[in-house]
């Protein structure tokens, strides 16, 4: 290097050999210790990101949900005759309450070909899709159309003062022999 | 070159001033290397390569679909901010807005555009992939970019993904109920997928229609004014800007592993 030495540019040869003794202190680290020190340094770093990235994840699940209340109130079994499919709670919650001549229980008004809305045509005893023209029982299983599958239940039991509560947020399928599960229906 | 020899231009004059000097810090490119400094100076003159090879602007080799890519990708974002200006994403009026974005708003044509230039950036997206790999520029020292390629190629579709749900008519959410099924049923994290009551301490399961993949995704139980949002700012910001960060990669890439590919 032909620059001319402004500190300590060792390749100088009119510098004298004897070089200061550094003190490993806080102000003046050697080489040694700052690798010594360095994976210490990069897991605080990873902790940081790591602690960080948790809580990003967290922020990603709300506390609270603004949305319609998934759960409803469908009066006493009473309100119900055998054999009946009822459509009042179709409009608002999107549910077929059905009794039969032993139990009662919720189907799902959502087609299970492409999520349209079937019609209950009570002449003909069936569920009908406008749509593809999807049919299904009453009991939900499908018999004709495009629909690959029944169409699904929710969970409905009664509350301690006798009144049925049917929940959307679980439901069951006949394709996965989920309809035996006690919770998807009400001995009537 | 005759137009230089005739005296001098008011260009040549201008680039002579302080003004003209602070802009064009090259001057007049009268040898390579003034050549190859307007290409090093400019950001944006310095994506190009200072030299070309003569099969890399043969259309037949090329198809220019990478560029086209780039290029459908400025126009979705210009059109995209335009649509931002009268477009807002909440349950009630979210549908009505593109309503009145193709029929009130003068030029409704903007929505138009971003529509059908969303459907070709995937067009040309695939045949760019689909050149690159019949060409074999994906093998060494080019096979970094292919994966970044990749990671592009799914980004494209997650922006067309969410921006899917953001018309909010009845294709929109049912499109999207079923596509977020399916991270419903990711094994372990989705509350259908196989697995999900692994994660459980006693009879308490972690993983819920609450609490699952799904969930994260949509910020609710179903397609509703949480995944709206979520949806809308995914498309509008969260994104293309990974999108660009990638790109960036992208383009550095192709002119660090020796410019496109020639015939071999």
């Amino acid at each position: 290097m032909n620059t001319p030495v402004t500190s300590s540019s060792q390749s100088a040869p009119v510098q004298p050999p004897s070089r200061p003794v550094q003190k490993p202190d806080d102000a003046n680290m050697d080489r040694r210790s700052f690798i010594k020190w360095l994976p210490l340094g990069w897991a605080a770093f990873a902790a940081v990101v790591a602690g960080y990235g948790t809580l990003v994840l967290r922020y990603l699940f709300p506390n609270v949900l603004f949305e319609p209340k998934q759960s409803f109130l469908a009066g006493t079994i009473d309100d119900y005759t055998a054999g009946e499919v009822s459509e009042r709670f179709k409009e608002r919650y999107g549910v077929w309450v059905v009794r039969d001549s032993e139990k009662i229980y919720a189907l799902s008004t959502v087609c299970t070909h492409l999520g349209c809305t079937p019609n209950w045509l009570a002449s003909e005893a069936k569920f009908k899709c406008p749509c593809h023209g999807s049919g299904f029982y009453k009991t939900g299983i499908n018999f004709e159309g495009p629909a690959p599958r029944p169409l699904e239940r929710f969970k409905i039991f009664l509350a301690d003062d006798g009144e049925i509560v049917v929940d959307k947020t679980q439901k069951f399928q006949q394709e996965k022999g989920e309809w035996i599960d006690p919770d998807s229906y009400i001995l009537a | 070159m005759p137009y230089f020899d005739s005296g001098e231009s008011l260009f040549e004059k201008f680039c002579k001033t302080q003004v003209g000097r602070a802009i064009f810090r090259t001057g007049i490119p009268r040898n390579q290397r003034q050549r190859m400094m307007i290409m090093l100076n400019g950001v944006f003159l310095h994506l190009h390569p200072v030299r070309l090879p003569k099969h890399a602007v043969k259309v037949k080799y090329t198809w220019c679909m990478g560029g086209l890519s780039f290029f459908v990708f400025l126009v979705l974002t210009v059109t995209g901010i335009l649509l931002m200006f009268y477009y807002r994403p909440t349950v009630e009026y979210a549908y009505g807005d593109i309503i009145d974005l193709k029929e009130q708003v003068p030029l409704g044509l903007m929505r138009e555009i971003h529509r059908w230039g969303a459907h070709l950036m995937v067009v040309t997206v695939w045949l760019h992939m689909f050149r690159v790999f019949m060409t074999g520029s994906y093998k060494p020292p080019r096979e970094f970019n292919w994966v970044i390629g990749v990671i592009l190629l799914v980004l494209t579709m997650l922006m067309s993904f969410t921006g899917y749900l953001l018309p909010w008519d009845q294709l929109a959410i049912w499109a999207i109920t079923v596509g977020s099924n399916m991270a419903g049923a990711t094994p372990l994290v989705g509350a259908s997928g196989p697995g999900a009551s692994l994660l459980a301490i006693g009879d308490v399961n972690f993983i819920t229609s609450s609490s699952d993949a799904r969930f994260a995704m949509l910020g609710g139980r179903f397609v509703g004014e949480g995944a709206l949002l979520r949806f809308y700012v995914l498309h509008c910001i969260g994104l293309p800007f990974v999108m660009m960060i990638f790109m960036i990669v992208h383009f550095w890439r192709v002119r660090k592993d020796g410019g496109i590919s020639g015939p071999t």
